[in-house]
């Protein structure tokens, strides 16, 4: 072994990683617990597309359908999506970013993690005792005295994975605030710790909410208090009022970070300085302040007044105004760039399109009008799969590409990670825009069997998943191998700006032996090409 | 019903074909953007590529008035639509005055429809072409969500609350009903057809249908069973506030408040009379929570709204 001490090979045994309180290490346990569930959702997804590929329900039954498609939500929502990005690439990179050597809260960052682990153990164990069937959503009275699965035990699993998640809120910004390196001042920071920041915020703030939802939940199944079921005394609206006050900035969570990374990508393979830095750091602080304010935008069918429907309308739309700033800053930083296409590269383009159609379909569900017709169809799941697949997923996979060298200290195949990045594209696209025809015409979302008229569209959706996942299997296989076969990738194979690209790959335990001073703005590219 | 594979639904109410005007302009404005957005992706990735001895421009002058372009021409065209957009709302929220009632009561799995004029149906709404149709609904169990595509119209039964919700068929012809809120095992199966008809046609199948007992009649005769009239007597007595004239009309309460008698008002006062207690009577009446179905509410509801026939509206619960 020629190869100096760095943070994986710093101690070999297994109680130095269960034990562990570098950063680095605990997003290494985040990423392979996420890419497990990951492919555990994935799984629940390709069952019941093979489902929908005809009309009658004939492969699963309709309470397994219908179990099927919780368990793909509620694990891709809260036990991937949600700490994908923050949890790992968050983790591992925030306080390279800014010059520190760990979070502020080393112990309670490896808390989080086996908080998660707890949570997610217990939501598996939902699942092997035969699962849920309330949908992600758990909307009330249905979830509270009508369903006959183990709603209990997996909404507490939930509830434990939230802790989690605030956990982590918490240790970000407390990091960011307390523990930039000397001259590092805000507005030097990389966006993506810009990004991480508002998403921590919400964090903190919006998923204590969950938690006392589901508490509230539990209290009304399992102790028959009421609170939600108007058979005794309760209100089904208030639920929604409450689940949607946390689940949608929860989206926000779910894609703020991808945006964050997002901008560190597309300065780095177009060498440039971002457009209009202060506005997209900004723009960043907005959705996660107006996204508190427009939850009443998934309830204009419920009975809710047409007055509050029309409040949450307006704020809908204008919480779209930050997201458009962001995707035409990103769009001008290409202009006059030195574009590289490389791997990395290909997925954050991929994502401001995808990202942009998402968008835009959202504005569609913020018309009020329109959503009469819309709610709660298929252009309802393609719309949100626009942004948390098309967005988030391509961003994450942006950024573990780009920073797989750092984790590793190896390259991967170029060539199969273009390859990749163009199926996963094709796949998706051709897996969710069938979606926005078939919500047009009217299929409403979680059938477990349709009419025969919405056949074609959904044998065309089921055609794009099989690629979609031969597009997510490829990653997995070529980034493994790039552990045993990969060149070395050196200190910073993309030439790119930002501290931690100044330590070695992979970093030592203690991420810079000197802590750096920074005199620069972010995405200084330029000074090292100048002649 | 259609039966090939159509890319756009048919529009067959009043609401459809100005739904869909504006759908169309969204499709328009999503479509400029997101062409002009991958255009210039493509544009700039393709010819600011990276090509030996050239070198990027490391950054460009970052003018303020395109940053405000680009943040005030979106806002300009959100706040467009919203208009737009709310404005058909309001409209879709109001049922026109004289509309022809119909209440709908969603059930774990099926929609049980009661004709004013008695008729009831199952899994299937009759109603007439070029009549506006107001719905009342209701559910018995969990929250179920009555959609018609043809009509762009959709709306959630809520147990615990009545909803409103109306459509005018343009023309006749048989359209798919769907349950678009998930539901349980049967959600998918809770599905039926809206047969519009011809007036004339429409007139015979209610006569066909066993024209019966007006929903009116069934609604008395229930609150005769169940001992309202016992205390609510006509012209009011000590025992009970007068219920001719109540619908719609203010109620002064004990504490000094005041509520419109509603929908939502009566239904409380039925269920848990102790809830809000009318200045000048004692809590005497007895609570008819578990008694009272879904059905039976609406049913008295009716008999209840028919008690201020000399209004010709009354009001909805929506807008509030
Ligand atoms: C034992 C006597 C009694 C019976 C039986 C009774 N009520 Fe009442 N009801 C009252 C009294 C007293 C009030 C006023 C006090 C209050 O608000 O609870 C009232 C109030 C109401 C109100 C609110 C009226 C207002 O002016 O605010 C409605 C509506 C109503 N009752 C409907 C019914 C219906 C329908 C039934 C039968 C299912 C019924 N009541 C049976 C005594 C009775
Ligand atoms: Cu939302
Ligand atoms: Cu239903």
């Amino acid at each position: 072994m020629n190869r100096p001490d760095d943070y994986l090979n710093a101690d070999y045994s297994v109680s130095s990683w269960l034990l562990t309180t570098d950063h680095k290490r605990i997003a290494i346990l985040y990423l392979l617990s996420i890419t497990l569930f990951f492919f555990v959702g994935g799984a629940a997804a390709v069952l019941f597309r093979l489902e929908l590929m005809t009309p009658p329900g004939d492969l699963v039954g309709p309470e397994t359908y219908n179990k099927l498609f919780t368990m793909h939500g509620v694990v891709m929502v809260f036990l991937f999506l949600i700490p994908s990005i923050p949890a790992v690439l968050g983790n591992f990179l925030l306080p390279m970013m800014i010059g520190a050597r760990d979070l502020a809260f080393p112990k309670l960052n490896l808390l989080s993690w086996y908080l998660f682990i707890l949570g997610s153990a217990v939501a598996t164990t939902a699942i092997l005792m035969g699962g849920l069937d309330t949908g992600w959503t758990f909307y009330t009275p249905y979830s509270t005295m009508f369903a006959h699965t183990n709603v209990v035990t997996g909404v507490l699993g939930v509830f434990i994975v939230g802790f989690s998640s605030i956990l982590t809120g918490l240790n970000f910004i407390v990091t960011t605030h307390k523990m930039r390196a000397p001259g590092l001042t805000w507005f030097r920071l990389p966006l993506f710790v810009w990004a991480l920041y508002a998403t921590s915020l919400i964090q903190v703030l919006a998923t204590p909410v969950l938690g006392i939802t589901l508490l509230l939940l539990v209290a009304e199944r399992g102790l028959g208090i009421g609170i939600f079921d108007p058979a005794i005394g309760g209100d089904p609206l208030l639920f929604q009022h409450l689940f949607w006050f946390y689940s949608h900035p929860a989206v926000y969570i779910m894609i703020l970070p991808g945006m964050g990374v997002v901008s560190e990508i597309i300065t780095c393979f177009s060498r440039k300085r971002i457009f209009g830095y202060p506005f997209i750091a900004f723009s960043s602080l907005a959705i996660a302040a107006l996204g508190f304010l427009v939850w009443g935008h998934h309830m204009f069918v419920s009975g809710q007044s047409a007055y509050a429907g029309m409040v949450f309308s307006i704020l809908s739309f204008l919480v779209a105004i930050p997201s458009a700033i962001k995707v035409f800053n990103w769009t001008a930083t290409l202009y006059r760039g030195s574009i590289s296409w490389q791997t990395p590269m290909l997925y954050a383009l991929g994502f401001i399109g995808l990202f942009t159609l998402g968008g835009m379909t959202g504005l569609v569900l913020a018309t009020l009008a329109v959503d009469i017709h819309v709610h709660d169809t298929y252009f309802v799941v393609a719309h949100f799969h626009y942004i948390m697949v098309g967005g988030m997923v391509m961003a994450y996979l942006g950024g573990i590409h780009f920073w797989w060298p750092k984790m590793t200290g190896k390259l991967y195949s170029e060539w199969w990670g273009r390859v990749s990045a163009a199926v996963i594209f094709i796949g998706f696209n051709l897996t969710f825009f069938p979606q926005f025809v078939l919500g047009y015409l009217g299929m409403p979302r979680r059938y477990h069997a349709y009419p025969d008229e919405f056949q074609v569209l959904n044998v065309l959706s089921t055609a794009g998943a099989s690629i979609l996942g031969a597009g997510y299997l490829l990653p997995f296989v070529y980034l493994l191998l790039s552990l045993k076969y990969g060149r070395d990738a050196g200190r910073n194979p993309w030439q790119a700006t930002g501290l931690e690209w100044r330590t070695p790959s992979p970093p030592p335990t203690e991420n810079f032996a000197r802590v750096p001073e920074v005199r620069e703005e972010a995405y200084a590219y330029g000074a090292e090409e100048a002649p | 019903m259609p039966t090939q594979a159509p890319l756009f639904p048919e529009q067959a109410s009043t609401m459809a074909g100005r739904i869909d005007a504006l759908f169309f302009a969204l499709l328009g404005v999503a479509g400029f953007f997101t062409a002009l957005i991958f255009g210039l992706i493509l544009v700039f990735a393709i010819r600011y590529r990276r090509r030996p001895g050239r070198s990027s421009v490391f950054r460009t002058r970052e003018p303020l008035w395109m940053e405000l372009t680009w943040t005030a021409v979106p806002l300009a065209i959100a706040v467009g639509i919203f208009i737009w957009g709310a404005a058909l709302y309001v409209e879709a929220a109001r049922p026109p005055a004289g509309a022809l009632q119909v209440f709908v009561v969603g059930k774990q799995w099926m929609w049980k429809i009661q004709h004013p004029e008695g008729p009831r149906e199952i899994n299937e709404l009759h109603v007439p072409v070029g009549r506006p149709i107001r719905l009342t609904l209701a559910s018995e169990d969990v929250i179920h969500s009555f959609y018609v595509p043809a009509f762009r119209m959709k709306q959630d039964a809520v147990p615990g609350r009545t909803t409103v919700a109306w459509f005018e068929a343009t023309r006749p012809g048989v359209h798919r009903l769907f349950c678009a809120e998930y539901c349980g095992a049967g959600h998918s199966a809770m599905t039926g057809r809206v047969v519009v008809m011809e007036p004339r046609e429409y007139e015979r199948w209610l006569e066909g249908g066993g024209r019966g007992e007006t929903i009116e009649a069934s609604g008395r005769r229930l609150a005769e069973r169940l001992g309202c009239l016992t205390c609510h007597v006509p012209g009011g007595g000590d025992r009970g506030p007068d219920l001719v004239g109540l619908f719609g009309k203010e109620v002064r309460l004990r504490d000094g408040t005041a509520r419109i008698a509603d929908e939502a008002y009566v239904r409380e006062s039925i269920l848990d009379p102790a809830a809000k207690i009318t200045a000048g009577y004692e809590p005497l009446m007895p609570t008819y929570q578990g008694q009272i179905g879904e059905e039976d509410m609406l049913r008295i509801l009716a008999w209840l709204k028919s008690l201020n026939e000399q209004k010709p509206e009354f009001r909805s619960q929506k807008p509030e």
